[in-house]
């Protein structure tokens, strides 16, 4: 029998973990915080489990089926994956300390799996601005992740921006949770947005759930009749040490703010997120090629390391739907088995969505405009635009490296997950970085205390 | 059901499985720590465990994110690099490192 070891508890694992389980696999299935279900489907701890929970959540029935049928798998939550030995032929040792997040003597635990499925997701990018670092500017997942796990509104007035049909269940969520929400501003023209979803509209029909999804969520914003406006961005947010107003500014289709298009208006917070970059520093710790920072993977979702398969967010972003029929095609061939067909013909559908989601959506290189030398990018270390813009032109250097080195830009606590695309972006001159996607590199995957590393046991082997 | 735990000194009641970032929030809190070479002012951001902007002191020690750890009954919550004016005197000494065990990492680049 097998031992297959899944890296995440969203809908991609649990998919892979279930997929395996049911085709004979010994399955342990890691999970970082203290619940499945990963972000898609984030919800108050049994704790505080209320009756509507399925108020917030698209799919709940389905989440819940997932949970049941996990009962008889190994779940290791709180398990946080800080390490991957690479091992010839075969997957990584994978090293995992189990304990509260940034605990101390937590419980290591080693596993020597036969196949692993790496499903770590993926986190929001949010594009630099000025003042996006004054308290009350967050991510539009922060607001996701406060409503649907705290029942918390993070401001009043609040208004949403960024790219992507994610800003969509934020303003729902908002929403119903007691915030005004005071407009949504999506990046992309009318013309990037019809190339993405205008082209052939019958192939969409197939992604039907999809658009069920985002019809509810329409309905949501004019019910309560919030703006959706296009080609228009958050530029500056003003205030001292928390946000007051906000600036904003109409786009080109390049998404350089054009002039004289400014206005200002009052807020007490503002979510913005311009799409999502995949949390990939496990399956680069195991040698997983990747290309633009998306996972290579085979139609088994089998990536470049024998034995190790990727689904999700991590092989490119395409919502829970994807990361569902990746997720089960992953386990399956994990278990040794082909990929189901019905996954299968799943995963051809919802690539075509993702596709059409990056064309519609995608981050286009104006925005590098509107990021003064003023503009902190990299938030850990205080790094601006301006220091990075300087250091590259005075050393003249193509290398990431040594400009991380100089500035410290990606080099503090959050190990460069916040700004490392944009540091790349702002760094690379016309001839382009010798050494692009380096700030994605990070061997030691968590936070890790000296402490507990020191009482760490010598692996026998 | 619901709990006790202490912030910056002083009492607060919180609800069982709320994160310590989700009672400094209802408590009406926007930020809590300043950054490292310029001081700026930082509170929750990503929410997700990802930007490490949240990180406050719980029972000692230091860098804990705060919208990634649940308050337990009894948890004492101090901040930690905040401004002076961000806390009361009283605090000044209590979230000073007593753990001795920074993050190690921030320099790993591979």
């Amino acid at each position: 029998m097998p031992e297959v070891v899944v890296i995440g508890g969203g809908p991609a694992g649990m998919a892979a973990a279930l997929a395996a389980h049911r085709r004979g696999a010994r399955v342990v299935l890691i999970e970082a915080s203290d619940d499945v279900g990963g972000q898609y489907w984030r919800h108050l701890p049994a704790a505080r489990a209320t009756a509507d929970e399925h108020e917030l959540h698209h799919g709940w029935n389905r989440f819940q089926t997932f949970r049941n049928a996990l009962r008889d798998i190994e779940v290791v939550c709180d398990g946080h994956v800080w390490s991957v030995d690479r091992r010839d032929g075969r997957p990584p040792r994978v090293h995992v300390l189990v304990g509260p997040a940034d605990g101390q003597r937590r419980e290591a635990r080693t596993f020597e799996p036969d196949a692993l499925v790496i499903a770590t997701g993926a986190h929001e990018r949010t594009l630099p601005f000025p003042g996006w670092d004054l308290p009350g500017v967050y991510t539009a997942g922060a607001a996701q992740a406060l409503a649907k796990g705290e029942r918390v509104a993070v401001g009043r007035n609040v208004l949403v921006a960024g790219s992507g049909p994610f800003l969509l269940p934020v303003v729902s969520s908002l929403i119903r949770t007691g915030a005004r929400v005071a407009g949504v501003l999506e990046a992309a023209g009318p013309v990037q947005l019809a190339r993405g979803w205008g082209s052939k509209p019958w192939r969409l029909a197939k992604a039907g759930a999809k658009g069920a999804e985002l019809a509810g969520y329409v309905r949501d914003l004019a019910r309560h009749r919030v703006p959706y406006r296009t080609g228009r961005a958050v530029v500056a947010a003003h205030g001292t040490d928390r946000v007051e107003s906000v600036t904003i500014s109409r786009l080109d289709g390049n998404w350089s703010p054009i002039p004289g298009t400014d206005s200002r208006i009052a807020v007490d917070a503002v979510c913005v997120s311009h799409g999502f970059v995949p949390r990939s520093e496990l399956a680069i710790a195991a040698g997983c090629r990747a290309t633009n920072g998306i996972v290579d993977v085979d139609g088994n979702q089998l990536t470049s390391v024998p034995g190790v398969f990727s689904a999700g967010e991590l092989t490119g972003i395409g919502g829970v739907d994807l990361a569902l029929a990746e997720g089960e095609i992953a386990g399956a061939a994990a278990a040794g088995y082909a990929p189901p067909p019905a996954a299968a013909r799943a995963r051809d559908t919802f690539r075509e969505f993702a596709k059409r989601l990056e064309t519609a959506h995608g981050i286009r290189p104006g925005w590098q405009s509107w990021v003064d030398d003023s503009t902190l990018v990299c938030r850990c270390e205080d790094v601006t635009a301006g220091e990075l813009r300087a250091t590259a032109a005075m050393t003249g250097t193509r290398g990431l490296r040594s400009l991380k080195l100089t500035t410290r830009a990606g080099l503090g606590i959050c190990q460069g997950r916040t700004c490392g695309r944009a540091v790349e972006e702002l760094a690379a001159g016309p001839a382009g970085l010798l050494d692009a996607g380096r700030t994605a590199h990070r061997p030691i995957a968590t936070p890790v205390r000296l402490g507990e590393l020191a009482s760490l046991r010598e692996d026998p082997s | 059901m619901s709990i006790r735990i202490e912030v910056d000194g002083q009492p607060v009641e919180a609800e069982e499985g709320q994160t310590i970032a989700g009672v400094l929030l209802s408590q009406g809190r926007v930020s809590w720590r300043r950054s490292a070479k310029t001081g700026k002012a930082r509170g929750i951001f990503c929410g997700i465990g990802v930007c490490f902007d949240c990180l406050v002191v719980v029972n000692g020690l230091r860098d804990v994110r705060a919208c990634q750890r649940r308050a337990a009954d009894g948890d004492r919550v101090d901040f930690q690099e905040a401004a002076a004016g961000d806390r009361g005197e009283s605090q000044e000494a209590a979230a000073g490192d007593q753990s001795g065990n920074r993050f190690q990492g921030s320099d790993v680049d591979a």
